[in-house]
């Protein structure tokens, strides 16, 4: 493995794979990304796979839009060698109380000033765009078309594909287990496989970047929590958008593939690194999965698994350099929907970076954001 | 001949695509299924598991016991929502 090199990106997920791509076509030389296993062995290979633009904070509905422009032509401009399997059938988000309702309504107003193209429908409109759709108890519902699915295994290799035609190195199979930093300056990665020098260095460990900023001697607000999810044999299509129910903490798409694959929340899921499947899971997603899509009753499982989300204090990534450790940055926290956001955010950390002025405003990602009691608090995770 | 030998029956991936992703450097079969869907389908790799096995043992010079195997996920079997939603 080299030596030395100009920026060391931590994480083979999609946002380390798209950071390295944006940086190596904006001419920056001997790149290495790092991943302790292969591409998309963590959060990003076990995410959902949705793209949403109905946000409830300005921050996410800009991330998310813009992420939504470049999925749409993110073959050809990768020149991928396969297919992202974008799908842009729609999301319905369903509304079971008059809170939510209301809450709808502050967010499609937001949302609808920013360009989103969102709508909001009553139960019968609703079953319309879902015709298996059980609408008992429901209020209401917000409709936008172009939000949808992408594969999250393709996306991460055509972001590592096109990096690595660009010469950046990608090192699977490859640990951090140190840093050395001198005089408040990043200098030096310590692997498993050998040391690298660098004098920039960003976190892109997702669930793992808090103990990776440790090493660095600094202590950030991100930590692991698992979610679990689900996947059916294909059947014939039969569901266009992607269902959400904030109400029921779940979220049940049909892939292009024909599967579904359904995920659920759990308010009280401790903090920890376990990652592993339970019954549980299984049996409490299938009964509000079956209340709500009766038809889906009929379908086999065939596979579950878990997944950590990267969580923040107000479900927002962190964008930001280390105040202690200067060239070491933080890309993470995306706090479970990072791989939708991944596009956009990719360009705007090699802007940073690189010190150009960037796409979007990255300020409001900053560290200190948490000590000013400046939350940009989103509501519409689930 | 190996573009007519299936290894993964329920996804239909060849011998020949196989090899070619353990040529582009593909070193697991966790990556293999990842990319290609091989053991993603309704019998979860209980054919093409071994057989990718061989393969990378193959292609890496080691035995086939060396080769990592990946998450043996749940149910073992297909089962239908509507059980599962019923079960107590």
């Amino acid at each position: 493995m080299q030596k030395t090199s100009s920026i060391v990106i931590i994480g083979g997920g999609v946002i380390g794979c798209a950071l390295a791509y944006q940086l190596a076509r904006r001419g920056v030389k001997d790149i290495v990304v790092l991943e302790k296993e292969y591409l998309t062995s963590g959060a990003t290979g076990r995410c959902g796979a949705g793209v949403r633009q109905q946000w409830a904070t300005e921050t996410n509905c800009l991330l998310a839009k813009e992420s939504v422009r470049m999925f749409e032509n993110m073959n050809e401009e990768l020149g991928y060698s396969k297919d992202i399997e974008f799908k842009q059938k729609g999301y319905l988000l369903l509304a079971y109380t008059d809170d939510q309702w209301n809450q709808f309504k502050k967010n499609v107003k937001l949302q609808k000033s920013l360009g989103i193209p969102v709508e909001m429908v009553k139960p019968q409109k609703a079953k319309e765009i879902v015709p298996h759709l059980n609408i008992e108890g429901l209020i209401g519902a917000t409709y936008c078309g172009t939000d949808g699915h992408a594969n999250p295994f393709h996306v991460t290799y055509a972001y590592a594909e096109a990096a690595r035609k660009l010469g950046v190195k990608i090192e699977t199979y490859t640990e951090v287990i140190g840093f050395e930093v001198e005089k408040g300056k990043i200098k030096k990665v310590k692997t498993n496989r050998g040391d690298i020098y660098a004098p920039i260095v960003v976190n892109c460990a997702g669930p793992h970047s808090g103990e990776i900023a440790k090493m660095a001697g600094e202590e950030i607000p991100i930590y692991p929590e698992r979610h679990q999810a689900l996947v059916t044999e294909p059947v014939e299509s039969i569901q266009d958008p992607m269902v959400i129910s904030f109400h029921h903490h779940i979220y049940c798409q049909q892939v292009p593939h024909g599967s579904f694959v359904m995920g659920m929340g759990d308010p009280n899921e401790p903090t920890s690194f376990n990652q592993k499947s339970s019954w549980q899971f299984l049996e409490e997603m299938a009964q509000k999965v079956v209340s709500i899509l009766p038809p889906l009753k009929d379908i086999r499982v065939v596979r579950q698994w878990a997944g950590l989300y990267d969580m923040s204090p107000d479900a927002n990534p962190v964008i930001d350099e280390l105040a202690s450790v200067k060239g070491f940055y933080t890309v993470a926290g995306f706090s479970g929907h990072g791989f939708m956001v991944a596009p956009i955010t990719g360009v705007m950390v090699a802007q940073l970076i690189l010190g150009e002025e960037t796409s979007l405003p990255v300020h409001p990602f900053g560290l200190e954001r948490f000590k000013r009691g400046e939350y940009l608090l989103e509501h519409s995770v689930v | 001949m190996d573009k007519e030998i299936f290894v993964c029956r329920c996804e239909d991936i060849t011998l020949t695509q196989i090899k070619e992703l353990i040529s582009q450097g593909h070193r697991t079969i966790d990556e293999i299924k990842r990319v290609s869907r091989a053991g993603m389908g309704p019998c979860q790799g209980r054919t093409c598991r071994m057989l990718i096995a061989q393969e990378l043992a193959k292609a890496y010079g080691v035995n086939v016991e060396e080769v990592l195997m990946p998450s043996f996920r749940p149910p073992v079997k297909p089962i239908k929502l509507g059980l599962l939603a019923g079960g107590e």
